[in-house]
C-alpha cells in the first residue's frame, strides 16, 4: 500500500499537532473584552460615543482594505486586527469630535503606522496610539474638549469640562477634591468612570473586567501592566506631593486618565512590546516613569500615550539587549 | 500534591493517552516477511554478514557493527534471506535492509533463551556491557543511540546517577506506560544492571503523574532497593533528557553538553527492559512494544512486534484505518516523523505509530507574520527566542540565528505548537541548522 496515493496521507514535518490559538481568535477575543469599556463609554457619553467609535472602526477597515488592495496583498480584514485598532482608537477619543477626525486618525493608525511599515507584526508603533497622537497634535483644541459625563441620554450637548488630571495639573489636588467632594468620592467616581475623559478611559472597573479575562486566558501577562502601574504609583508617591517627597497621592494617578486602558490594552500590544520577561518588565517600568514625568513636569496633563509610543521605539533595542537566559548557559558570577 | 518539573517553558497539549493506555500488550503473530534495516541506530551502519539464500535463525546476527558507535542487527524471525533492498525511513533517509522470509508451511520458530543466568548482577561490568552490546541494544525512546556506548563514559566524567525515563510525555504514546505496568520487575532489574555497570548507588525512575497505576507498580518493584520512583508534573517535553535531569535532580546540563557532564545517564523504559532480557537470557533486541494509536485507527493497541514488520501489518492488526485518517506518524505527534510509505518496517526506535485524523493533523502551508506575541519564548524549555530563529531563517540570516543559540534547540516543537500565527518555526530552525556550522 503506497501512502499518498490511496489515502492521501499528509506528510509534513513535526510537530504534527498545534494549539487552537490563532491570530484571528486573539484579535477578536481582545476586541470582545473591550465591550464593557465601550458600553460604559456609551452610558456616560451617549450616542455620540457610538458614532465616534464606529467612525474609527470604519476608517480602519477602509484604510486596511485600500492599502492592501493597492499593494496587491491579500485582504486581511477578517483577522480582526483592523477592527481592534479602530475600537482602541475610538476608546482613546473624546465624544465631542467632528466626523473627520476619527476617520483621518484611523487612516494614520492603520494605513501609515501599520501597513506602510509592513503590515501586522512589523509596525514599530502602536497604531491606535499613533492615530491618537496625530489627532492630538493636529487638532489640539478638539482633542481636549471633554464632555461632562451624563449617565443619561437627554443632555447630549451637555457642557464641556476638564478631566480630573487636567484639574490636578492646572489647579492642584485640593481643587480636585473640592470638585468631587471628598477623597473617597473621588476614588469611587474614578473607579466607576463618572468623570470626563476619553470614551474608554472612564471606568476603571470596566477595563479591569476585560483585562481579567485576558489575564485568565493567558492572552496577556501581568508583567507589563504591573510594572507600569507600580512605577506610576511609586513616582506619584515620591514626587507628586506638594509637601516635598513621599507625600504624593499614588491612587489618584493610578486611577485617572488613560493609565488603566494604556497599561492593560495598549502597552501590552504584542507587536510593539518586547517578547522576553525581563524586557517586558523593563518596558512597563519605562512607560510608567515616562508617564509620571510627563504628568508632573511636562506641558500635558496626561502622558500615557506619549510614554508608550516612546517606549515602542526602544522595543527592538530591549529585545536585543535583554534576551532570555539559555538553559545550561554558564551562570555569570 | 505538587510534583517536581523543569522550570523553563513547556506546554500541555491534549494527552489522548486514554485511547490505548488501558489496552494490554498483545503479542503480534510473527510476520511472513521482515525487512530489517542495517542502520537502526545513530552512528555507522552495519555491514551485512549474511548472503541471499542463507538460512537464518531468529536472534542470529545478520549485520555486524562498523566502528565504535554502532550496534549489531539480528534476524527477528527464522527463515531465509531472500534479498537485499533499500527502504525509505520516515526520517527521509534511504537505508540498506535485509529481507528475511519464512517458508509458508513452516511453523513459527520463535527465539528461545539458550541460558538463564540468574546471577546476572554478580557479573563484571565488562561482561554485562558485552552482553548489552551483543544484543544490539539502542535507545528505544526514539533516539537510538547505542546503549553500550552511552554506559561507557570517559573516566573524567564520573557518573553518580542513572535515571530511567518513564515520562512518556509525547501525546498518545502508551508503550512505556504498558511496559512499566506489565513488566515492572524487568525494568527495575534493568536499572539495577545499569547501576552496577556504572558503579552507581542511586537510581531514579521519572514518571508523569498521569500514569498512577504504573507508578504504583514501579514503587512495588523498587521496594527495598536504592531506586527512587519519582512522580513528575505533567508537562511536555519532560521526557527530553535535559528536562528530565532538571526535573529529578535539579541539575542543568550545560548548553551543548551531555547528561554525563552532570554525572547522569538516562535510559528509556523499553531500553531498561531490553537490558534485563539481554543480561539474563542473552536475548537480542529483535522485538519491541509499539503503541498503535490515534483517532484515525479503528482499535488502538499496544503490540509486541518483531523488528522489521511492515507498519501496514500493524495497522491491519489494529482493525485498519478509519476513513477520517489523515496522517500517520512514526513516534509521537510532537517530534515524530510522518510516514511516506506504510511498507516501512518497525525498527528498534519505533515507539509508536500514531494515526491522526485529518481534522487534527496540521499540514497547512499558510502562515501569518509573527505578531511577536511571545508565546514561543514562554514555551521554549531551552530558554531560546524561537521567533528570532524563525525570522532569521526565513530571511536567510543564518549566522544571526546561530547567535541566538540555534544549536541549543532540540526541535521539541513546543514553540510551533503554541504559535498563533502558525509559523513553521521548527522547520525553519531545521533548515537554518543545515546552513551554518555549529
Ligand atoms: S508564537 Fe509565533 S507569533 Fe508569537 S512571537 Fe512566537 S513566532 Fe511570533
Ligand atoms: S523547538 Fe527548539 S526553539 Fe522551539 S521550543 Fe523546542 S527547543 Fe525551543
Amino acid at each position: 500500500m503506497e501512502a499518498g496515493k490511496e489515502n492521501k496521507l499528509i506528510v509534513s514535518v513535526s510537530p504534527h499537532i498545534k494549539s487552537s490559538e490563532s491570530v484571528d481568535k486573539i484579535m477578536w477575543t481582545v476586541t470582545a473584552t473591550l465591550l464593557p469599556t465601550f458600553v460604559m463609554g456609551v452610558y456616560y457619553f451617549g450616542p455620540k460615543a457610538v458614532i465616534v467609535t464606529l467612525l474609527c472602526i470604519i476608517g480602519s477597515l477602509l484604510s486596511e482594505y485600500f492599502v492592501q488592495k493597492l499593494a496587491g496583498k491579500d485582504i486581511s480584514l477578517k483577522d480582526g486586527s483592523a477592527v481592534l485598532t479602530g475600537l482602541l482608537l475610538g476608546m482613546n477619543m473624546p465624544s465631542t469630535l467632528p466626523f473627520y477626525i476619527p476617520l483621518l486618525s484611523s487612516f494614520v493608525a492603520v494605513a501609515i503606522t501599520k501597513q506602510l511599515f509592513g503590515g501586522l507584526g512589523y509596525n514599530v508603533f502602536n497604531p491606535a496610539l499613533m492615530g491618537r497622537a496625530f489627532a492630538l497634535i493636529t487638532w489640539p483644541r478638539a482633542m481636549t474638549t471633554w464632555a461632562q459625563p451624563i449617565a443619561n441620554f437627554t443632555g447630549m450637548d451637555a457642557k464641556t469640562t476638564a478631566t480630573p488630571l487636567g484639574i490636578l495639573k492646572e489647579q492642584g489636588l485640593d481643587k480636585l477634591l473640592e470638585v468631587f467632594g471628598s477623597k473617597m468620592h473621588l476614588y469611587s467616581e474614578l473607579l466607576l468612570g463618572h468623570r470626563a475623559g476619553s470614551l474608554g478611559e472612564t471606568s476603571v472597573i470596566a477595563i479591569l473586567i476585560g483585562a481579567a479575562f485576558l489575564l485568565l486566558r493567558g492572552y496577556i501577562t501581568l508583567r507589563i501592566p504591573a510594572a507600569f502601574l507600580a512605577s506610576v504609583a511609586a513616582g506619584a508617591w515620591v514626587f507628586g506631593g506638594k509637601q516635598g517627597i513621599f507625600t504624593g497621592d499614588p491612587l489618584v494617578h493610578v486611577l485617572s486618565g488613560g493609565l488603566m486602558l494604556g497599561a492593560f490594552y495598549m502597552a501590552t500590544d504584542y507587536v510593539t512590546c518586547p517578547t522576553t520577561k525581563k524586557g517586558q518588565m523593563l518596558f512597563g517600568a519605562g512607560c510608567g516613569l515616562l508617564t509620571i514625568l510627563i504628568r508632573l513636569k511636562a506641558g500635558y496633563p496626561e502622558g500615557v500615550m506619549f510614554s508608550i509610543l516612546i517606549m515602542n521605539c526602544f522595543t527592538p533595542l530591549i529585545d536585543r539587549g535583554f534576551r532570555t537566559e539559555v538553559f545550561g548557559a554558564k551562570k555569570k558570577a | 500534591m505538587s510534583f517536581t518539573t523543569f522550570p523553563l517553558g513547556g506546554i500541555h497539549p491534549p494527552e489522548r493517552k486514554e485511547l490505548a493506555s488501558a489496552v494490554s500488550i498483545e503479542v503480534m503473530p510473527q510476520p511472513q516477511r521482515v525487512v530489517i534495516p542495517l542502520s537502526q541506530h545513530i552512528g555507522a551502519p552495519c555491514k551485512a554478514s549474511v548472503e541471499v539464500g542463507q538460512e537464518v535463525k531468529a536472534g542470529e546476527v545478520i549485520g555486524t557493527p562498523e566502528g565504535f558507535v554502532s550496534a549489531p542487527v539480528h534476524a527477528s524471525i527464522t527463515g531465509k534471506v531472500t534479498a537485499f533492498t533499500s527502504v525509505l525511513m520516515p526520517i527521509g533517509r534511504m537505508v540498506q535492509a535485509v529481507v528475511v522470509e519464512r517458508a509458508a508451511n513452516r511453523p513459527d520458530e520463535a527465539w528461545q533463551p539458550a541460558e538463564d543466568d540468574k546471577d546476572y548482577l554478580k557479573r563484571s561490568p565488562d561482561e554485562l556491557k558485552g552482553r548489552i552490546k551483543a544484543a544490539g541494544i539502542v535507545g528505544m525512546g526514539g533516539a537510538t543511540f547505542p546503549t553500550h556506548v552511552k554506559i561507557s563514559p570517559p573516566k573524567e566524567k564520573p557518573i553518580d546517577a542513572v535515571i530511567i525515563n518513564g515520562a512518556e510525555c509525547e501525546p498518545y504514546l502508551t508503550a512505556d506506560h504498558r511496559v512499566m505496568l506489565e513488566y515492572p520487575e524487568s525494568v527495575i532489574e534493568g536499572l539495577k544492571i545499569l547501576m552496577a555497570i556504572l558503579g552507581v548507588t542511586k537510581g531514579y525512575v521519572g514518571i508523569e503523574s498521569n500514569k498512577p497505576d504504573a507508578i504504583t507498580k514501579m514503587l512495588e518493584a523498587a521496594k527495598g532497593s536504592n531506586i527512587e520512583v519519582r512522580t513528575l508534573q505533567i508537562k511536555y517535553p519532560q521526557g527530553a533528557e535535559k528536562m528530565l535531569i532538571k526535573s529529578i535532580l535539579s541539575r542543568e546540563v550545560p548548553a551543548g553538553g551531555l547528561p554525563m557532564d552532570v554525572g547522569v545517564v538516562v535510559q528509556n523504559v523499553g531500553t531498561a527492559n531490553a537490558v534485563y532480557e539481554a543480561c539474563r537470557y542473552g536475548k537480542p533486541l529483535i522485538e519491541r512494544v509499539v503503541s498503535v494509536t490515534g483517532g484515525g485507527i479503528k482499535s488502538p493497541k499496544n503490540l509486541k512486534v518483531k523488528v522489521g514488520t511492515p507498519v501496514s501489518q500493524l495497522i491491519e492488526t489494529c482493525g485498519g484505518l478509519k476513513p477520517t485518517a489523515g496522517k500517520i506518524i512514526s513516534g509521537g505527534p510532537m517530534m515524530g516523523f510522518a510516514f511516506y510509505d506504510l511498507n516501512t518496517p518497525v525498527i528498534k526506535g519505533t515507539s509508536g505509530i500514531v494515526v491522526l485524523e485529518q481534522k487534527d493533523a496540521t499540514g497547512s502551508d499558510k502562515f501569518y507574520n509573527c505578531i511577536r506575541c511571545g508565546r514561543c519564548v514562554d514555551a521554549c524549555p531551552m530558554g531560546l527566542m524561537p521567533l528570532m530563529l524563525s525570522l532569521f531563517s526565513e530571511k536567510g540570516h543564518y549566522a544571526d540565528a546561530k547567535d541566538y543559540h540555534l544549536f541549543d534547540c532540540f526541535e521539541c516543537g513546543s514553540c510551533t505548537y503554541v504559535c498563533p500565527a502558525k509559523r513553521p518555526i521548527v522547520q525553519q530552525i531545521k533548515l537554518a541548522k543545515t546552513q551554518v556550522k555549529p
